[in-house]
């Protein structure tokens, strides 16, 4: 008689204990990641134009700290990357899924920029400066709220929702350019006398202090706050969140004031203060970017300053050598593209872990 | 009239070939948001191919070869990226939105990269994709709207309508519904759920990029001077706008096509009122959503699982 022959698998996958983990744990598996794709990255510059890959870093650091004018740059980059995720965190934390910082952020700049055409001739400047701060964060609002109000009363499906409404904006925009710029050009001529203040000389500054204030309140409220804590019990289970009173409908309607508010002021921080114009691509892919970003920062507004670095470090980088050895831009979407790909994939091993099988001794 | 039609048309089976092959990803339970940049490196793909072969061919270029080569290039590329997405999301158990969202980026930048490294920005192969029955021209108006297309056209069409019977038909198409709806289900029943996501994945976008090699041989004539990633999210709002519905997806399609350029066929509209005509599609498709949501009818629900990972360990 055959015997029968049983297969054991070499290997199967269970989950870590996150209790378990050494703290360290975390940081080396990310840092062998981001070296790995590094690597990759490196080795793939060396073979599409045939550059020896530590000129490349060397080159990409130099883009990004080189002189005073790019490291201004590149903290302009940071504060508005930086803004526009601690505007999808709450959401996410919550796990709603909104697709549509890109929308929210345009159509913010939109109300910005509206307010800047028809009344700055019209109010004078401090008025003009509120009239636009409220209704950047009310276009915002509205954009993120709408989604908002169907997800909590009839469980529509948020991504897909958020994602379509990127669209409505952006064609509202474009309506907007080919409405009210005269010249049909298309192009908006861009108007500083009506943006933000510029502080201390500098002309990124204000941005900057703006986000990094919204960074710490992000923190202390998601942290330390009812309603923050209110966000993590229904992003965790939503049934436990209903079992200890809390309204999830409201929860949900609420944080997405707060995340459409936020985008609202990325807006007006991208067209008030630095572009004095719009275009339809003026948020320019930020709003999927930031996703990512406080995806991988585990929603956390502290570690987000780190990841948005990487982000900007990378993007501003690849520029760099785009134009340093004239190898096209897009490089640094490649480049980037290969580094989040490594970090979400390395979250793997943080949270299962590969249990190799011992082959037990066979019975006689 | 008949001119806004073919457009619509040609368009339209564009958008057609991405919604099936989403749909096919979405009824595994995988929303795939990486679809704009799987279709970019799909058309890139293809559109190298077809340079590459009609450089080597020179004089005798073979009309099918030229057809079927970038197809099969584009196929493999789009696979390739499906192949990148489920190792991340089936085996890794990556977050499918960031995961997507990344591969959208990766793969938009890959398809740029091609054009601008290239300078490809003009394929002359269009000729052949849009080769059509010789007596279509002699049938009159009839003959122009149904059989004047490109094979692309006719190939969407078919790839949708055998998408559909496989669902509703066929042993595989309830596995692989099964999947989607409940994986934990499927897997007590014997179904293999890794290996359907991964199948479904690739499978999925290799048929969604021949829509990115369709937009630009036959919709663009060959002229691939823009990156299309824009099509890509039209083909995501028409899988909700059809509910995930293959069958439907043709008229949906050709609903989508024609929204998109009316805009171009109305006589006496403004520049402004084109843009806000190009927000119809989109405006439609949160009607639709919100609609089937409010109704809440079984039938038209998107998968159950929709965007989550099955590890056989938790519940």
């Amino acid at each position: 008689m055959a015997e029968a022959k049983i297969k054991t698998p070499l290997f199967h996958i269970a989950k870590r204990d996150p209790a378990s983990m050494k703290w360290y744990t975390g940081v080396i598996v990310r840092a062998v990641a981001v070296v790995a794709a590094l690597i990759v990255s490196g080795v793939l510059i060396m073979l599409l134009a045939n550059i020896n890959p530590l000129e490349v870093y060397s080159s990409m650091f130099d883009g990004v700290f080189g002189t005073e004018r790019r490291i201004w740059n590149t903290l302009q980059d940071l504060a508005i990357l930086l803004c526009i995720s601690l505007a999808v965190t709450p959401a996410f934390k919550m796990r709603f899924w909104n697709c549509g910082a890109e929308g929210q952020v345009l159509i913010g700049g939109l109300a910005t920029i509206s307010v800047m055409f028809f009344l700055g001739d019209v109010l004078p400047y401090p008025v003009l400066i509120l009239v636009m701060i409220v209704a950047s964060i009310a276009a915002g609002v509205i954009w993120a709220v709408i989604p908002a109000i169907f997800k909590a009363i009839w469980n529509t499906n948020e991504t897909l929702f958020t994602l379509m409404m990127n669209y409505v904006a952006i064609q509202i925009v474009a309506w907007f350019l080919k409405m009210f710029v005269k010249s049909g050009s298309g192009v908006l001529g861009a108007m500083p006398e009506y943006g933000l203040p510029v502080v201390g000389g500098k002309q990124f500054l204000l941005n900057i202090i703006i986000v990094a204030v919204l960074t710490a309140v992000s923190f202390i409220y998601l942290k330390y706050s009812k309603q923050g804590y209110e966000i993590s019990v229904v992003g965790e289970s939503e049934n436990t969140a209903k079992y200890i009173g809390i309204g999830v409908k409201k929860v949900i309607i609420r944080t997405l004031i707060v995340s459409g508010a936020i985008c609202g002021i990325a807006g007006l921080l991208i067209v008030g203060g630095t572009n004095h114009t719009i275009s339809t691509t003026a948020v320019a892919g930020r709003g999927f970017t930031a996703i990512m970003v406080s995806w991988l920062a585990k929603f956390n507004p502290l570690t987000m300053v780190l990841t948005t670095f990487i982000v900007v470090f990378l993007d501003r980088g690849a520029q760099q050598i785009s134009t340093a050895f004239g190898i096209p831009s897009s490089i640094s979407d490649i480049i980037t593209g290969i580094m989040l790909l490594f970090i979400i994939g390395c979250e793997f091993f943080l949270r299962y872990k590969i249990v190799f099988t011992k082959h037990a001794k066979e019975v006689a | 009239m008949i001119a806004f039609i073919v457009s619509a048309i040609r368009l339209g089976m564009t958008l057609l070939f991405g919604a099936t092959g989403e749909t096919i990803t979405e009824k595994s339970g995988h929303l795939n948001l990486g679809i704009p940049g799987v279709m970019c490196v799909g058309a890139s793909c293809g559109c190298f191919a077809e340079y590459l072969y009609l450089t080597a061919a020179g004089e005798n270029v073979s009309g099918v070869l030229a057809v079927l080569i970038p197809v099969i290039a584009t196929l493999l590329g789009g696979a390739l990226m499906g192949l990148l997405f489920s190792f991340l999301t089936v085996t890794l158990r990556a977050n499918q939105n960031v995961t997507g969202l990344a591969i959208t980026t990766l793969g938009v930048g890959i398809s740029d990269y091609i054009i601008d490294k290239t300078g490809l920005i003009y394929i002359s192969g269009a000729t052949y994709f849009k080769a059509s029955l010789p007596f279509a021209s002699k049938l009159g108006s009839f003959g122009e709207i149904f059989l004047s297309h490109g094979v692309l056209v006719y190939a969407a069409i078919i790839v949708a309508v055998l998408t559909s019977f496989i669902f509703n038909r066929t042993r595989v198409g309830l596995h692989l519904r099964a999947v989607g709806e409940n994986p934990a289900t499927a897997d007590a029943a014997g179904i293999n759920v890794s290996r359907y996501r991964y199948l479904a994945t690739c499978i999925g976008c290799g048929i969604a990029s021949l829509g990115g090699l369709s937009f630009v041989m036959d919709y663009l004539n060959g002229n691939w001077e823009y990156i299309i990633d824009d099509i890509g999210w039209l083909a995501i709002a028409l899988v909700i706008f059809t509910v995930w519905k293959p069958n439907l997806a043709i008229f949906g399609s050709l609903i989508f096509g024609a929204l998109y350029i009316a805009s171009s066929y109305i006589p006496g509209i403004s520049f402004a009122g084109k843009e806000l005509f190009k927000l119809l599609p989109y405006g439609v498709t949160i009607i639709v959503l919100i609609f089937t949501s409010v109704r809440s009818r079984k039938k038209n629900q998107p998968p159950e699982s929709l965007g989550l990972n099955y590890f056989r360990e938790e519940r």
